[in-house]
């Protein structure tokens, strides 16, 4: 166990947590580095809520225990409260300023769940909160949101940040190569302020 | 050698072409799909793949291909090989000639299943060998194995992968792809290929011989294997096997299973020299009852007595939970820890413009207090609208709402079924109705694809697996030929001449079909369809709440009225739902 680092990724299905999943992968590749992983496929993809588990010099099991997660990016604000228990005491949350209400709190009148609520709930870890669907945009795409996520945490991910960026230019479509690399560092830049 | 970071699935699937594979069929089913979905995307194919129309099919036809002497795969789900089990149960007597293994892939916890049945059953069922990886690069290496295997024994092979291999990824060394170059070639001859009682009695005899041979060898090729480190053992299978290893204190020693039938003698020898025992396995408790079976007075630890689970999936926290309670481990390094209460819950949806969600809410307009029994698609999730009444295997709705219409129950019955599972296997539910009189409503939900599992092609499609143009099914023509003299075609996006052909079908007696067609929203994203998107006229809104009821993640409420974002697709239903107009079309986009 000791040794293994774990990043879990969250968001809602559609929103790219497997390219970004995909890309740590490729980096640890790069590296020569053992990682293992596990993914939402099937039923729970409509929309649903989704996690992407990677552990980086991983060589057993895919799974990251709850309260062993030294790192946990999310998409979504009600995500990365969902998931907070994943984190172990000390770990960094990477999430980005973007509530997508479930449509369970329209259909059943359920209590919403506001913004500030949730980044209130989360100020106990240590946070790096950013607006990543804006910081997108400005790089070019709003597609490239979960590179800007990935950049923002780089800086607690043991792999170097060239192999992040080799990882990024490597898997995203040729055409989009400079609008990644681009919102890469935009979020690289960020993350070290926060 | 390369490496790279694939999906359990995908690696599964270069294994295949590593192994120089000659004929794959399979039917979609979660977590077993992207074997196939990897196999016929290759730009340059050796071997034939398709989507076969159900499991049965399909395994039929792989066995065929593997009695011409080449080497075969067929894919499937784990309840998929309850669709197959008959051609299975036999497939074993007459044996083969060239490689077959059958993946059937289990889905401990049901993540997106009926059941948590158990694959290694209908191996030990059909004394067929089972291969049961515990990781993805272990899967990857099992099946060359697995196809020599078939062929030194002349017997098909289970291939049993979980959701945590297919779905899993990892770091994998792949081996070069071969282009066997194996033309099939049918030998005659009948008393192996014609079961005839006096044939099939033979056959069943060597079956049975083939039996000690096949436990030796499996653990001569190490596929069970252990290490003595002390006076305790856990014997582990499957991805229960990686959990332990990961947590496994020094003293404790470990036999893995990773296939069956294990060597009895085997095991005893390993078993009689420890003090006790702790087995940990995914599901039924089939590496425990042979355990039990060998172990005399050594106390074994498992699910017979309460140490272990039977249902559900493993997870760290489950067999370290087992460990500690069985005494392999001091303390619990997962505790278990209680995540954030009462968050609103963000199950899966039918997606914005989906057109099941327009035929549900058409259906349940017109027979509101019907009997609404349903199928296994996406369309299930029509739960949430209050129109499935009843969901159980593949082909199911038709014949469950004949028999609730014969069953006395006075209410009307409409049962949903989606296209490629009417294919699967509702044809003859249908034709059964039609036969025996049911007066019933049948909705055939035509998205033209097969969608839950990732949009794969079927025979309604027009194009094969591999994307080769090929005739489309008629729906319409196969349910008059069913008997059916009621076949109405509508589009679900319109809802008024929707409910107009309901009511009409209400009025009649007999099986009544509606197909509901509309491409799926998101094959029709892809295709580059664009529809404009729909806004709210924020004067006209009264904040009613009608379109909210609908469902449809693209509609919210703020400020008590109702906002359409950007998840629009378009579909214009909204629209054609509210009461005062206050739902309009933007302009082209």
């Amino acid at each position: 166990m000791s040794g293994v680092f774990n990043i879990l990724i969250v968001g809602i299905g559609g929103q790219g947590t497997i390219l970004a999943s995909n890309i740590l992968g490729e980096a640890c590749l790069i590296e020569g580095r053992h990682v293992k992983g596990a993914e939402t496929h099937g039923m729970a993809q409509r929309g649903g809520s989704v996690e992407s588990h990677i552990r980086i010099d991983g060589e057993y099991g895919p799974l990251i225990p709850p309260g062993h997660a030294d790192l946990l990016i999310s998409f979504d604000l009600l995500e990365a409260l969902r998931y907070s228990h994943y984190l172990k005491s000390g770990g960094r949350m990477v999430v980005n300023r973007h509530l997508v209400l479930p449509t369970s709190v329209f259909t059943q009148k359920l209590a919403a769940p506001s913004e500030v609520g949730i980044a209130t709930a989360l100020k106990k870890f240590d946070l790096c909160l950013l607006d990543a669907d804006k910081m997108a945009a400005e790089a070019g795409s709003p597609l490239s949101q979960n590179v800007v996520m990935l950049g923002a945490a780089a800086q607690s991910i043991p792999l170097k940040p060239e192999s992040l960026l080799e990882a990024v230019r490597r898997l995203v479509p040729k055409k989009t190569v400079e609008i990644n690399t681009k919102a890469f560092e935009a979020g690289r830049d960020f993350g070290r302020t926060c | 050698m390369e490496r790279r970071y694939l999906l359990g699935n995908e690696a599964i699937a270069h294994a295949c072409i590593e192994a120089g594979v000659d004929f794959v069929s399979g039917y979609p089913g979660t977590p077993s799909s992207e074997v196939i979905d990897t196999l016929r995307v290759q730009p340059e194919r050796s071997y034939h793949v398709e989507w076969s129309v159900n499991e049965k099919v399909a395994l039929e036809n792989a066995l065929a291909a593997a009695w011409c002497g080449i080497r075969a795969l067929c894919t499937m789900k784990h309840v998929g090989l309850n669709v197959a089990a008959d051609p299975l149960m036999t497939s074993a007597y007459t044996g083969v000639t060239g490689g077959f293994v059958v993946m059937s892939a289990d889905d401990p916890y049901a993540h997106s299943s009926q059941n948590e049945q158990d694959s290694r059953c209908y191996a030990h069922f059909a004394r067929l060998p089972c291969l049961d990886p515990a990781g993805v690069q272990e899967a990857h290496d099992m099946i060359p194995v697995a196809f020599r295997i078939s062929e030194e024994f002349g017997i098909p092979v289970i291939f049993r992968p979980t959701t945590r291999i297919c779905h899993s990824k990892g770091d994998v060394g792949l081996g070069d792809p071969v282009k066997s170059g194996r033309k099939g070639e049918f030998h005659k001859d009948p008393r192996q290929y014609v079961v005839i009682p006096v044939n099939t009695r033979v056959l069943h005899k060597k079956l049975n011989e083939k039996q000690p041979a096949i436990r030796k060898r499996l653990v001569e090729l190490g596929l069970n294997r252990y290490e003595v480190r002390g006076k305790t053992a856990i014997i582990a299978s499957g991805i229960g096997a990686s959990y332990v290893q990961e947590i496994l204190p020094s003293g404790i020693s470990f036999m893995k299973i990773g296939a069956y039938p294990i060597d009895e003698e085997w095991l005893a020898g390993f078993v009689s020299r420890h003090e006790k025992i702790l087995v940990i396995e995914e599901l039924a408790p089939e590496v425990e009852e042979i355990v039990r079976q060998v172990a005399g007075c050594v106390p074994v630890c498992g699910k017979k007595n309460g140490y272990a689970p039977y249902e559900g999936e493993l997870s760290p926290m489950v067999v370290a939970a087992t460990m500690e309670k069985a005494g392999f481990l001091p303390s619990n390094p997962f505790p278990e820890i209680t995540p954030v209460e009462n968050l609103p819950a963000r199950p899966p949806i039918l997606c914005a413009g989906c057109l099941h969600r327009g035929a549900f809410y058409a259906i349940k307009k017109v027979f509101k207090d019907a009997i609404y029994p349903s199928d296994i698609g996406c369309y299930t999730l029509g739960l949430q609208l209050g129109v499935v009444d009843t969901t159980i295997c593949m082909g199911a709705s038709i014949t469950v709402a004949s028999g609730i219409a014969h069953s006395g129950e006075p209410r009307d019955v409409v049962c949903t079924i989606g296209d490629s599972t009417f294919l699967h296997t509702g044809i003859q539910g249908l034709m059964n109705a039609v036969y025996n009189g049911a007066d019933m409503t049948v909705v055939i939900l035509d998205n033209r694809i097969t969608a839950m599992t990732g949009h794969q092609p079927n025979p309604n499609t027009g194009m094969t697996a591999c994307g080769m143009d090929t005739p489309s099914v008629s729906l319409e023509a196969v349910c008059r030929a069913c008997g059916v003299t009621f076949v109405e075609t509508v589009d679900p996006y319109d809802i008024t001449g929707m409910v107009k052909v309901l009511e009409d079908a209400k009025k009649r007696s007999g099986v009544k079909v509606i197909i509901a067609r509309q491409m799926c929203v998101i094959t029709a994203r892809r295709a580059g369809i664009k529809r404009n998107r729909y806004t709210v006229d924020k004067d006209a809104c009264t904040g009613c709440g009608t379109c909210v009821r609908f469902g449809c993640p693209a509609i919210e409420f703020a400020d008590e009225l109702a906002e359409i974002s950007e998840l629009c697709s378009g579909c214009g239903i909204c629209e054609q739902l509210c009461p005062v107009g206050g739902i309009i079309r933007e302009g082209k986009r």
